[in-house]
């Protein structure tokens, strides 16, 4: 009766787990035969698409690191500290996180309209400059970067910390020398994040950045510019590509993250 | 000399009010009390990881109560040893004098000689989690030595070790007391340990330390 109660159970289980799964692939599946390969690699020797490679790759780098940036201290202060306000100041950080993208672009634009945007904008140009397509990244990455480095360091007892502290370590070395080696695997983790959700990004980068091909545009605007245009071949492409782009990070993240 | 001065101390619903005592140098006391009654918190305000809200510390002649963590000559052994993770056995009990910029060659002979005592020169260069329960607080007690302490503070060292284990452990503990005179205050729930190892048994009762055994105090 237990026996089969079990295997009813982890059907039941398996059968839902198995269904997502199958759905997905078949989504995979029919965009991958959709077109020749022969058209497949005619789009990807187009120079905007190559451009449009070269800056997603660079741009997602540059984001994860300033995300890593933001992140340690930022995770580190939410599970460490004890002050006033602290659950208002964790749901204001997770506000990139819920709020439409779209908003978060338009919401980036309009603060650059200000007098602290246009003061900001004299030290760096940002609205529709690679820089502007960085920020826009930046804003929803580190936002999940956060949340990884926070659930990291909620996860790794303080104990070892404040024992380094009595051994003669102040607080700053106590975290540097003893926490944050054993956070490394949580860093690669958010850094990881940070990448893959700049990778997808489409919507503030498209409102704050623009889409100027060879200049703004990275991997998702170039398959909306292609479709707009009709050219369904090379949107496909590139939704490959970035399909391929996922798998490795998918992968990479197992395989690093269980040797770091 | 440790001595607890009107220590007081509250966390959301819990607090502890003017708590005074005092450990004799050289003595060995052991603090006992019910679970949550405070005991850790005490440790941890000795300690310097929690501040009081009003009273003083002293160790011997001198006011620690402003001092940092670092600054109070405490040895801290916690109740699972916090070793540090990502460092191996030498590594951890080398972590002090590292801290200090002394010699490399002092650092080596201090983990030397202490692993000896300890009895695990054999697992120096392995990391905590291939560690058994045994090493670890070995390996805790080790580190904590290794910054030549005035005051050790132990929070229930033996707690998750065997019978067998704990006894050796707790021999142990007693001959580095009573070598280096160290002024020793652990806090415990097991009534034979206590017996084993004080000179003075005090208790943790409604925030107030009482005396239950050893010789009178002074201060």
């Amino acid at each position: 009766m237990t026996l089969r109660g079990s295997r009813w159970f982890w059907g039941l289980l398996a059968g839902i787990t198995g269904a997502y799964l199958a759905f997905i692939l078949a989504m995979l599946a029919a965009t991958a035969v959709y077109s020749a390969p022969s058209d497949l690699w005619k789009a990807l020797q187009s120079r905007e698409i190559q451009h449009s490679i070269w800056l997603s790759l660079c741009t997602c780098t540059v984001t994860a690191l300033l995300s890593l940036f933001i992140a340690i201290p930022s995770g580190y202060v939410l599970s460490r500290a004890t002050f006033p306000g602290k659950s208002w100041v964790q749901a204001a950080l997770d506000i990139p996180i819920v709020l439409p993208p779209m908003v978060m672009g338009l919401a980036l634009l309009i603060l650059f309209q200000t007098w602290f945007g246009r003061l900001l904008e004299k030290a760096v140009a940002l609205t529709y400059t690679v820089n502007g397509v960085v920020l826009a990244q930046l804003v929803i990455g580190a936002a999940f970067a956060i949340r990884t480095m926070h659930g990291t360091f909620d996860h790794l007892s303080a104990r070892p910390e404040e024992v380094a502290m009595t051994l003669g370590c102040s607080r700053a070395r106590a975290a540097w020398l003893v926490t944050l080696p054993a956070a490394r695997r949580g860093i690669f983790a958010a850094g990881t994040v940070a990448w893959a959700r700049s990778m997808g990004e489409f919507g503030p980068i498209l409102v704050f950045a623009g889409a100027t091909r060879m200049k703004t545009e990275v991997l998702p605007t170039t398959v909306w510019l292609e479709l707009s245009v009709g050219n369904l071949e090379a949107a496909v492409a590139v939704s490959l590509l970035m399909v391929v782009f996922a798998m490795i990070i998918l992968v990479a993240v197992r395989r690093v993250g269980e040797r770091v | 000399m440790i001595r607890f001065d009107k220590i007081s101390w509250s966390a959301g619903s819990f607090a502890l009010e003017e708590v005074s005592f005092a450990v004799p140098a050289g003595s060995y006391a052991v603090l006992m009390g019910r679970s949550g009654s405070g005991k850790t918190s005490l440790l941890e305000i000795l300690c310097g990881l929690r501040t009081p809200s009003s009273g003083s510390l002293w160790i011997g002649d001198n006011e620690i109560t402003s001092l940092s963590p670092g600054e109070r000559g405490i040895g801290y052994v916690p109740q699972d040893g916090a070793l540090f993770p990502t460092m191996t056995v030498r590594e951890n009990i080398g972590f002090a004098q590292r801290i200090r910029g002394e010699p490399a060659a002092a650092t080596k002979a201090t983990v030397g000689s202490l692993a000896e005592r300890l009895g695990i020169g054999a697992v120096l260069d392995r990391r905590p989690q291939n560690l058994s329960g045994g090493e670890r607080q070995r390996v805790a007690l080790g580190r904590a030595l290794a910054s030549r302490p005035q005051v050790l503070v132990l929070d229930e060292p033996l707690s998750a070790l065997d019978e067998e284990l704990r006894e050796g452990l707790a021999r142990l503990l007693k001959d580095i007391q009573r070598d280096l005179k160290l002024t020793t205050l652990h806090v415990t729930h097991h009534r034979q340990e206590a017996a084993q190892l004080a000179d003075h048994v005090l208790r943790l009762e409604n925030g107030a330390v009482v005396r239950e055994s050893g010789p009178p105090q002074n201060g």
